[in-house]
């Protein structure tokens, strides 16, 4: 789960990483307001959505006076940003980050991930800030320093004097960079993130360090032991066909396509989504129904994907093992019944109960398209998309 | 003898007085599975489908020499029986479990190391379908009609991608020596590599189908490692070809973060290593056949 910038620096303030003063808005004169709380002669006023590359997509910008304030949140303000993270529908503005203006010296980049490799959370930090780290590795490689932490100690101040250290910090600033470093550190532990990036982590005019920009990512699996974590939870990031199937215990992606797809377990769901690429078609969708699904629970995975309005075709794809193939096909009759499907629906069964599950789908009379295998199912979906479907996939 | 189970080793299940652990426990005994206990706190003392049940997995081991463990236990206290079955001395265990904090999953390793190599568990999982040698016994949810015995090592994340191929390789004739899941987590008990190393010392294994998808370094790691120490041929596939990046496609571990974690980079990687990689999910059982040729089929 992603929240804001706003919420990110909060959190770590908390664990005592330095911030620049600020204040959300959610109407242009609120926005104002801030800036006259804040006082001074310069803010910075930032769109807050759930993506990287917000600056060069004019998300975020310097304000001189509270007037200026006022006319950039209402150009900012309900309108959707798009960023090369975001794709062409971008992300909807709903709120505003206010902040004093920082004199920035030196940037720097300071992240935390959970490494896959080591199995631990690995610090990555580089002198050169204000890039992405996915360029950074292109274009300075070098410059870039990792720390691995045992989960058993925990990070010690050794570790994080050797990076400051090695960051080219000056002696005045060993103890605030150590203190970031490991204040950071700790809010990923505690909180159970995947991800924590200071992008830039500054050191001002003055001398001192300033998280000027913060990410914060977290585990949703762990979101049970986490309600304040999960309270941050911003659903106008999230695509709505996503919300409305998360809500109900499905997991599902949406994707661009026209073929809607409903599997049980993640990778026959990717392999399914890769079959219909390769028989000439597109995925409407990602959708996994996961183990021991009932009826209910693969009506509820009709409704979600004919929630999108691009799908004209839906492949249903269950190799049982913890499934029943005849509650799969129940559920599809059902769908049928109740959805009054008008859709062609293509059902491949395999697995736990597979004769009984056919057995119900050939005796519904319903024109449901069967499929013996993966690679059947896939092209009967693509056949069975509208002529025209067919042909602007052709052209394209 | 097949790897990490066969028709003697005997198998306790933590969490079989709950509903799931039941079903599949019951389903396990039917298939022959030399099931010999269950631990559930609180449940010592109680017998379940002819079994007796523990409170400790310790007092499970003492009393019936349990020395394989299938985990069955919710999310919130996963981390903790796998600990408490590597402590107690289990020697294989296998944790079904979807949904274990990733950070509880690093101490699980973490605590793993903390045990000489001679009695250390290997874990296999989370969030994975099981470990079975067909015709000898089995420890988790697969649907054990789709394996007919035989002589291919099958490795997957995917339980079901698992299934698909074992189902795939039936139907060519093709039999399995052992089929594991190691699970979609990013931070799992058992790698690739792992596995690989023990179909490569299985007599009974002549030849490996490893499953992949995208997310993590584990598919490439394992492609060089059998470059360098495999006698025996490995084929391939990797899922996720149309997965967009940066978003998580399921599995927890199924995610594209960085470089070389792409469904077409892990192809090309495996290929480089000499891995005969299926081109298409339906083509995994022909794949095998081609590498393999009549010597498997036989």
């Amino acid at each position: 789960m992603d929240i804001h910038e706003y919420q990110a620096k909060e959190i770590l303030a908390g664990f005592g990483v330095p911030v620049p003063r600020g204040g959300t808005a959610y109407s242009p004169e609120q926005a104002g307001y801030r800036a006259h709380e804040l006082a001074g002669r310069a803010w910075v006023i930032k769109a807050q959505i759930h993506s990287g590359g917000r600056g060069e997509a004019g998300g975020v910008k310097l304000c001189r006076s509270e007037d200026e304030i006022v006319a950039t949140a209402g150009q900012l303000l309900g309108k959707k940003l798009a960023t090369r993270q975001t794709g062409p529908r971008g992300k909807l503005v709903g709120r505003l980050y206010v902040e004093e203006a920082t004199d920035i010296a030196r940037e720097l980049y300071l992240g935390f991930v959970l490494d896959r490799a080591s199995e631990r959370i690995m610090v990555v930090a580089s002198e050169e800030g204000g890039m992405e780290i996915e360029e950074l590795s292109v274009e300075k490689p070098d410059s870039i320093r990792r720390l691995s932490i045992d989960p058993a100690t925990g990070m010690r101040d050794f570790q994080a004097r050797e990076l400051a250290f090695a960051l080219g910090f000056e002696a005045a600033q060993i103890n605030d960079a150590v203190r970031i470093f490991r204040g950071a550190y700790r809010a990923f532990r505690d909180l159970d993130a995947t991800m924590v990036e200071i992008n830039p982590l500054v050191v001002t005019g003055d001398g001192r360090l300033v998280a000027l920009d913060a990410k914060m990512s977290f585990d949703d699996n762990a979101l049970f032991r986490r309600p304040q974590i999960a309270e941050l939870r911003d659903k106008s990031q999230e695509d709505p066909r996503e919300s409305h199937a998360n809500d109900r215990g499905l997991n599902y992606v949406g994707l661009e396509g026209n073929i809607g797809c409903m599997i049980n377990g993640a990778g026959l769901a990717m392999a399914t989504l890769d079959m219909i690429k390769l028989a000439g078609g597109e995925p409407a969708n990602f959708l996994d129904i996961g183990g021991g699904a009932s009826p209910e629970r693969v009506l509820k995975a009709f409704q979600a994907v004919l929630l999108d309005r691009n799908v004209e075709v839906v492949l249903v794809n269950i190799f049982a093992g913890i499934n029943r193939c005849d509650w799969v096909a129940e559920g599809v009759v059902q769908a049928f019944e109740k959805l009054q499907l008008k859709l062609p629906v293509v059902v491949r069964l395999a697995g736990t109960n597979v004769e009984e599950g056919r057995a119900i789908i050939d005796g519904s009379g319903l024109p449901i398209i069967t499929a013996s295998s993966l690679a059947d199912a896939a092209e009967k979906a693509v056949a069975a998309l509208p002529a025209d479907a067919r042909s602007a996939m052709q052209a394209s | 003898m097949a790897i990490l189970i066969d028709s003697t080793t005997r198998v306790l299940v933590q969490g079989m007085s709950g509903r799931l652990g039941k079903f599949h426990a019951e389903d396990m005994i039917r298939y022959g599975t030399n099931v010999v206990a269950g631990v559930t706190p609180g449940k010592g003392g109680a017998e379940v489908l002819g079994r007796p049940q523990f409170d400790t997995v310790r007092a499970a081991v003492d009393a019936t020499g349990a020395e394989a463990s299938l985990v069955f236990v919710p999310p919130p206290f996963a981390a903790d029986a796998i600990m408490e079955a590597a402590d107690a001395g289990i020697r294989t265990a296998v944790c079904i479990t979807d949904g274990i904090p990733a950070q509880d999953m690093m101490q699980v390793k973490r605590f793993l190391r903390r045990y000489r190599a001679d009695r250390k568990m290997q874990l296999i999982g989370p969030n994975c379908a099981g470990v079975i040698s067909p015709g000898k016994g089995f420890m988790g949810i697969m649907p054990t009609h789709i394996y007919k015995p035989g002589r291919v090592g099958i490795v997957s994340r995917s339980g079901t991608l698992g299934y698909e191929a074992a189902s795939q390789m039936q139907a060519l004739g093709i039999g399995v020596s052992t089929s594991v899941g190691i699970g979609g987590d990013p931070i799992n008990g058992s790698s690739f590599r792992d596995i690989l190393a023990l179909f490569e010392a299985d007599p009974e294994t002549d030849a490996v189908m490893m499953i992949g998808e995208i997310g993590g370094p584990q598919e490439a790691e394992a492609a060089a490692w059998a470059r360098d120490n495999m006698q025996k041929p490995v084929a391939a596939y990797v899922a996720g070809l149309s997965a967009p990046k940066g978003r998580t496609m399921g599995h927890a571990g199924a995610i594209i973060s960085a470089f070389g974690e792409s469904a077409q980079e892990k192809v090309e990687i495996l290929e480089d290593c000499g891995i005969r990689v299926a081109p298409t999910p339906s083509a995994m059982g022909e794949t095998v056949a081609a590498l393999f040729g009549a010597s498997v089929a036989a």
